[in-house]
């Protein structure tokens, strides 16, 4: 199942690999979709495969759904599984692993014709009729589960059940997967520890009958070498920015963004420093100016609705210039929208949203790795710039888990220090010949003259002022700021071919996808190039070079297609550029791109 | 130029920054002159000094001061200061503002920054009215009240912000007036020297969009400035009747007095401050760590994700 050697059409995306002489399928990748509800413990097992996967030197993306209610309701969990490189969690599954009738119900559809459905014989009755040739085994999951653990009324363990069961089917490195389930169960009592293995046995052990004539093996990974890091975006982005030396913040609970406040409120303090749950988004985004304003790298952050609380705060930050790391792990919007769904909508917002002319770098990292790399550049930016760095990630990126290699600590840690150099004479906080670099609360002003940092429009010295020319050259002083970092961010390496008939242009969490459709396009003989914009305010340079290159320009991303028919990263590069050939493939049902609708957007080459 | 090797003395002359824009009457000049004498009084290191304030008359408050200074957006400079008073031990925090911007708009977090007992003092010059905007309706504004936003007369009940700011939790709650500079003086330096959120409301006069209001708590305008008379725990007949400013209870009712009311003390408690319980938390966590650099703190964390 080489993804690289597919030619375009639907069907011949799904063929079988034939057995070799001793009955063994090699795979270079497999897409298993576990499908039950949100308190079977989906995401553990879906967890333990990508931390296997990451141990094993072998490339794993996931994909999961969580029900926005507290407990209960429908979950599932993707896990995509590669010995190469993968970049999507996969469009449609090879294998389903379905816990209930409803399950089976919903996913059924998602698995490719040819694919293998593995039911709990114990809750799901009624199969489809089969012209997809999918394969059908009823195993009854639920009852063993209970017999194997000795009779206890409650079905939990089921999911570790069936992460024995894989373990089989696959040919998995047992070893390690017990040595993760120890350290994972080991923490919660032997009592739990003993019956998640007393499961996981039972999977092993558990008759694969039909399968048996056939089996899976996952060809190793290429790559020796240093175990992969095996985390998620949101995690990732954490350990960026403490990486990148912030040590205060402040934030109030919102889905998806929670995570990574409770994980800086436990870490923080290891780190000398502090993070502050708010009373509201409006006292978070105060409080966090507070900190950058004594003197700290401070970060705050939220989902879409928090961001529009923050606004008027963020304007407040251009104006005052004070350097402020402000996160949106967008999720479906307008309003209360989707909170558990993925989403590209809040682009206009993080650079437009403040009221009046607010210029203010916005940021976008690509997949979990990149999520650590954009969190140690957003303090470095802040910092360098005083103002606000928004970084826009999503909810798919924040609860995916991807393998990646280790960064390098050395190169890119920053170990912040409070300045309170003196100030001489003529310090001033707003000089129109420089950047601002304020003298923080405690610095000495030999001059003995102290600052006021304001929101009101200012003179040098940051005293009020209606002055006209004062406004204008104020207001130009911020915005050649930031055009000034625009002119030093070179284009984005182009993905495929450096000129063709097609260049498809995105940002944030689609990039795996968008990448897949590259080469599936190139395989299929189209010239096609990508590039993925981590720079969104300001734009990098250069783009009207690469875009000169090619006939048709596709911007791909999750949000409308608007009044005029773009989506928002498509009109602001139409304004942008003046180029009327920019499109967009653009879509707003909550769920990452898959590489067909991509490629389906893109259409048949023009007729020569 | 002083040569010499101690600290230059801190003086009002040093203090004094931009003549304010008040206009001439205004209450708010009392304050900042009482302000810069308790400063001067109490030899607080000039650098130290960080006042903050959020959108009004009164919260111009930070031009007229020489010293680091926010003039940040109308009703969020408590949060704003809890961050500078919290990661910021050494410095002294002072926040200022009007009736509007701290009950009205700041309502919430008031109440938030005082349950938490953040340390840091807020001065609230209540003139009883929105004077930087010309006249609207505040929420201590009196019922009849006629402004540009009720021209036939308030018609709310107004808040009682001596209540809320008992019940609030802060941990000392003082009232004065701003025609009593000696009393002013006496409460805020109370307030500073305080270990905890300290809040003192000042009936402070807005001489053009609400001349008089507060000509009953002025004997020299035929009112009356009663002051509480705190216990002085002397066992003596005449402590039962004085004010035990470690009740709550007692405060509430001080608080719930009829207008012109009391005026001093009504709340002093020492309870830990967030900035003690949170560095309690700081200290235990790096012990447990044993101190570790930030890049052996990041690098455990990748390791144990392997």
């Amino acid at each position: 199942m080489s993804l690289s050697a597919q030619p375009l059409d639907s069907q011949s995306l799904s063929p079988s690999e034939s057995p070799d002489k001793d009955g063994v399928v090699q795979l270079q990748d497999v897409v298993i979709r576990f499908a039950g509800n949100s308190q079977d413990g989906i995401q553990t097992i879906g967890g333990f495969l990508a931390k296997l996967a990451g141990r094993s030197a072998r490339e794993v993306m996931t994909y999961m759904t969580i029900p926005s209610t507290i407990s209960g309701g429908p979950s599932i969990f993707q896990v995509h599984l590669g010995s190469g490189e993968v970049h999507s969690a996969g469009d449609e599954s090879d294998f389903l692993f379905a816990f209930y009738q409803h399950s089976y119900d919903s996913h059924f559809d998602s698995l490719r014709d040819g694919g293998i459905c593995i039911y709990d014989s114990d809750h799901v009755e009624e199969l489809r009729d089969n012209e997809r040739g999918v394969k059908h085994i009823g195993i009854p999951i639920t009852s063993t589960t209970v017999e194997a653990i000795g009779g206890s009324a409650r079905d939990r363990g089921k999911n570790i059940f069936v992460l024995g069961f894989v373990t089989q089917l696959f040919d998995l490195n047992k070893e390690k997967l017990v040595t993760l389930i120890e350290r994972q169960f080991g923490r919660k009592g032997e009592d739990v520890l003993r019956n998640a293995m007393l499961a996981f046995d039972a999977g092993y052990a558990y008759p694969i009958g039909d399968l048996s004539a056939v089996r899976y093996d996952l060809r190793q990974g290429a790559k020796g070498g240093q175990d992969k890091v095996t985390t998620d975006g949101n995690t990732a982005l954490t350990l960026g920015l403490l990486a990148g030396g912030v040590r205060y913040g402040s934030g109030y609970p919102i889905t998806p963004w929670s995570p990574v406040m409770e994980m800086l409120r436990s870490e923080l303090p290891k780190y000398g420093g502090l993070f502050v749950q708010a009373e509201d988004e409006l006292g978070a985004v105060s409080m966090a100016l507070g900190f950058a304003y004594a003197g700290h790298t401070s970060v705050t952050g939220s989902s879409g609705p928090g961001l529009s609380l923050k606004m008027e705060a963020l304007s407040y930050a251009t104006m005052a210039e004070l350097p402020l790391v402000v996160i949106n792990v967008q999720r479906g919007g307008p309003s209360t929208g989707l909170p558990t769904s993925v989403e590209q909508s809040d682009l206009m917002q993080a650079i437009y949203g403040s009221h009046g002319d607010c210029p203010r770098i916005v940021i976008a990292p690509k997949n979990v790795e990149d999520c650590f790399h954009v969190g140690v550049e957003a303090c470095n930016l802040a910092r360098e710039y005083s103002c606000p760095v928004i970084i826009l990630t999503d909810q798919a990126l924040a609860t995916r888990i991807e393998a990646f290699p280790e960064p390098d600590l050395d190169e890119v840690l920053v170990e912040p220090a409070l300045d309170q150099e003196p100030r001489g004479e003529d310090f001033k906080p707003y000089p129109l010949d420089g950047l601002t670099r304020h003298a923080p609360p405690g610095t000495v002003m030999e001059g003995e003259t102290y600052p006021v940092v304001t929101g009101l429009e200012h003179d040098e010295w940051g005293h009020p002022s209606g002055n006209p020319e004062m406004h204008a050259r104020m207001n130009a002083r911020r915005r050649e700021k930031i055009k000034a970092l625009g002119e030093k961010i070179g284009p984005p390496a182009i993905q495929g071919d450096e000129s063709g008939d097609v260049l498809l242009v995105g940002w944030g969490s689609t990039w795996g996808p968008i990448r897949e459709a590259t080469i599936r396009l190139r395989d299929g003989g189209r010239k096609v190039g990508a590039i993925h914009l981590r720079h969104l305010n300001p734009l990098p340079s250069g783009l009207e070079e690469i875009f000169a290159r090619f006939s048709d320009i596709v911007v791909v991303e999750i949000n409308d297609e608007g009044l005029y028919g773009n989506g928002q990263l498509a009109t602001l590069l139409r304004a942008r550029y003046c180029d009327s050939r920019i499109r967009s493939i653009c879509k707003t049902d909550g769920l990452t791109f898959k590489v067909r609708e991509i490629i389906e957007g893109i259409g048949s080459p023009p007729q020569a | 130029m002083s040569a010499a090797a101690e600290p230059k003395k801190l003086t009002k002359k040093a203090l004094t920054a931009d003549h304010p824009t008040w206009c001439p009457g205004c209450g708010d000049f009392a304050v900042l002159a009482a302000f810069f004498k308790v400063l001067e009084k109490l030899q607080i290191p000039h650098e130290k000094i960080c006042t903050i304030a959020g959108i009004g008359c009164s919260s111009r408050f930070p031009y007229f001061v020489n010293s680091h200074g926010v003039h940040f957006i109308h009703g969020r400079a408590l949060p704003l200061a809890t961050g500078v008073s919290l990661s910021r031990p050494d410095l002294h925090v002072f926040a200022f503002g009007g009736d509007g911007d701290g009950y009205s708009i700041g309502g919430n977090h008031l109440d938030h920054a005082a349950r938490k007992n953040v340390n840091l003092t807020y001065v609230v010059m209540d003139n009883f009215v929105y004077g930087l905007t010309k006249k609207q309706t505040s929420p201590t504004s009196p019922e009849g009240f006629k402004s540009k936003t009720d021209p036939t007369g308030s018609i709310d009940r107004p808040i009682n912000p001596m209540q809320k700011l008992v019940y609030g939790g802060a941990t000392f709650v003082g009232r004065t007036h701003a025609a009593q500079v000696k009393h002013m003086m006496e409460m805020f330096e109370r307030a500073i020297t305080h270990d905890g959120f300290s809040v003192v409301e000042v009936l402070s006069e807005c001489v053009v969009f609400y001349p008089g209001a507060f000509d009953d708590g002025n004997p020299r305008k035929g009112g009356e400035f009663e002051i509480i008379e705190e216990k002085k725990w002397d066992d003596s007949a005449e402590d039962e009747s004085r004010h035990d400013v470690t009740d709550g209870v007692e405060a509430y009712k001080l608080a719930s007095l009829q207008y012109p009311g009391k005026f001093g003390v009504f709340y002093q408690a020492d309870r830990p401050t967030k900035n003690q319980l949170e560095q309690r938390w700081i200290d235990a966590s790096r012990e447990k760590t044993g101190e570790a650099s930030a890049k052996d703190l990041i690098a455990g964390r990748f390791a144990a994700m392997k």
